[in-house]
């Protein structure tokens, strides 16, 4: 009797279980549909309306210019850190002579794209998202749609080329800001001499290695633009919501980010070796 | 004239319009009244095709709005205007931008036409020489007054929709803007439906007056009809009285 209330309460723990995940599955597919009606529709008013060059060139202030500091100081930190980590393991085999090159790489290839694309989606992307969350509760998006426009042609498509051309740009400025870092750490203190650090950088990257971190880049720049802005156009219940739209924006991009980066880094090193 | 036929709309399993029928004559001022949360506004923004039925159809000119392609719904859109319940103007733009939106968007008019038409626009509504301020910078009743100024500005205006144009003003802005109500109607001859919970409002502007409760139209008529009715729902709305139907089936509810 013990035996079979324990079994059918397994069986309705399982049955719950299995709803609880279904319903997970399902918000997760629909938000995926989401953002690719999103990103198809910002194609898509790209390609049949006109770009509104004033919209671009205000957002290219905000995404590019203004972040223009922190990714100085993220970057060139890195730099720093990479070259004083690799010098502790490669003074033990006499090695420090590949510092340059080992700073070189992991920036240009991984570093330098990466982490610019983090400071970009958590200090633009959550602004965009906040910015057009406010105006989808204070019914602003609504007046938009009123007032015969589109609000992905007025909200969206601008962010978005602002970000494929923001991102890339700081990307390369992010690289030589990093490799500046290492410099200054290897010719301070690990006695490198300014032109032989210079010239083994210049002798370790090919174009490929810059090349992939900047495709990456322009794909970092349409997940944090699409991600940001449908967040910010669901928003909804006030301020709470709006905060709430915020922080998923910022906890989306990232998990992105790096998915892409995961993808793209199989890709280069296995199709394109 | 605008026909909503049978329009069902669920809202998170949530039935906000349940088979709702309404028919609004050309060139009247309807007034739709009802409790908060009641579906008013979501009414309201289906005539506009701001928001789709799930099933029904809206018939706005003679054309089925949710079946209207993008193209041709903000061809129609040019003909509508709307006043947002707070005003919803663009943070980042002007007054003057922010009134002149449509033209400068939609018309091949040279900036000076925008200008005038602006300047006739807040003309109309009371309002001079703030074209340049911020919205922010604007109390409650002048952002009123601007979101009404932006829904006229356009050339080819026949109806205004105006989602609760008096709620949070003071009692003597609340009746400029019911003048103002008026005087657009009879001044530029269109079609107006209005949603309030303001009885005052309603009788003053209305031609006819609706109620909406549970997500149906449950009473029609002129201002004098809608006084006299015995629908006791209807009654204690009007009344505004705490104790009556309403607030029983509310408890009921809950």
């Amino acid at each position: 009797m013990e035996l079979k209330t324990r079994l059918s309460f397994n069986k309705k723990k399982l049955e719950i279980s299995a709803l609880v995940c279904g319903r997970r599955c399902l918000a997760a597919a629909c938000y995926l549909g989401g953002l690719s009606i999103l990103f198809t529709k910002t194609i898509i008013s790209i390609l049949t309306n006109f770009v509104r060059r004033k919209l671009v060139m205000e957002q290219l202030n905000k995404v590019g210019v203004n972040s223009i500091l922190i990714v100085f100081l993220v970057t060139i930190f890195t730099g720093v850190v990479i070259a004083l980590q690799s010098a502790y393991a490669l003074k033990q085999f006499e090695a420090a002579l590949y510092i340059p090159s080992m700073v070189a790489l992991s920036v240009t290839r991984e570093l330098g794209p990466v982490l610019t694309a983090l400071i970009i989606a958590g200090k633009v992307g959550a602004s965009m998202t906040a910015e057009l969350g406010t105006m989808k509760v204070t019914e602003q998006i609504d007046a938009l749609e009123s007032l015969a426009s589109d609000p992905v042609n007025y909200l969206v498509v601008p962010r978005f080329f602002a970000l494929l051309i923001a991102v890339p740009i700081l990307t390369i400025y992010g690289d030589f800001i990093g490799i500046l870092g290492g410099y200054i750490v290897g010719v301070t203190k690990l006695n490198i001499g300014s032109h032989m650090y210079i010239n083994l950088t210049i002798n370790s990257l090919v174009c490929k290695d810059v090349m992939t971190g900047l495709i990456k880049s322009v794909f970092f720049a349409m997940a944090i633009a699409i991600v940001s802005c449908y967040e910010g156009m669901k928003a909804a219940g006030g301020a709470e919501g709006v905060g709430r739209s915020t922080t998923m924006s910022v906890v989306m991009s990232f998990i992105s980010i790096l998915s892409l980066d995961v993808f793209f880094t199989v890709l280069f090193y296995f199709v394109f070796p | 004239m605008i026909e909503l036929k049978k329009i069902n709309k669920d809202f998170q399993n949530s039935k906000v319009l349940n088979d709702c029928s309404l028919t609004i004559n050309k060139g009247e001022t309807m007034v739709i009244i009802g409790c908060s949360g009641v579906g008013k506004s979501v009414l309201l923004k289906h005539i506009i095709g701001i928001l789709r039925p799930d099933s029904g159809d809206v018939i706005v000119d003679g054309q089925s709005v949710p079946h209207l392609r993008d193209r041709d719904l903000n061809k129609l859109r040019l003909e509508i205007g709307m006043l947002f319940q707070g005003a919803a103007l663009f943070d980042s733009l002007t007054v003057g931008e922010n009134v002149g939106f449509l033209l400068k968007e939609h018309s091949s008019a040279t900036d000076e036409l925008v200008e005038k038409r602006v300047k006739e626009s807040l003309a109309m509504v009371g309002l001079r020489g703030i074209e340049s301020l911020m919205p922010v910078s604007l109390s409650g009743g002048m952002k009123k007054r601007v979101g009404l100024a932006r829904a006229i500005c356009s050339q080819d205006l026949k109806i205004i929709l105006y989602d609760e144009p008096t709620t949070g003003l003071d009692p003597i802005m609340a009746d400029a803007i019911n003048n103002l109500i008026i005087s657009l109607h009879d001044k530029l001859n269109i079609t107006s439906v209005a949603v309030t919970h303001d009885m005052n409002s309603a009788y003053k502007i209305a031609d006819r007056i609706a109620m909406l409760y549970k997500g149906k139209i449950i009473a029609i008529g002129t201002p004098q009809e809608i006084k006299k009715t015995k629908n006791p729902f209807v009654k204690q709305f009007i009344a505004g009285d705490a104790h009556g139907p309403i607030t029983e089936h509310l408890a009921v509810e809950s």
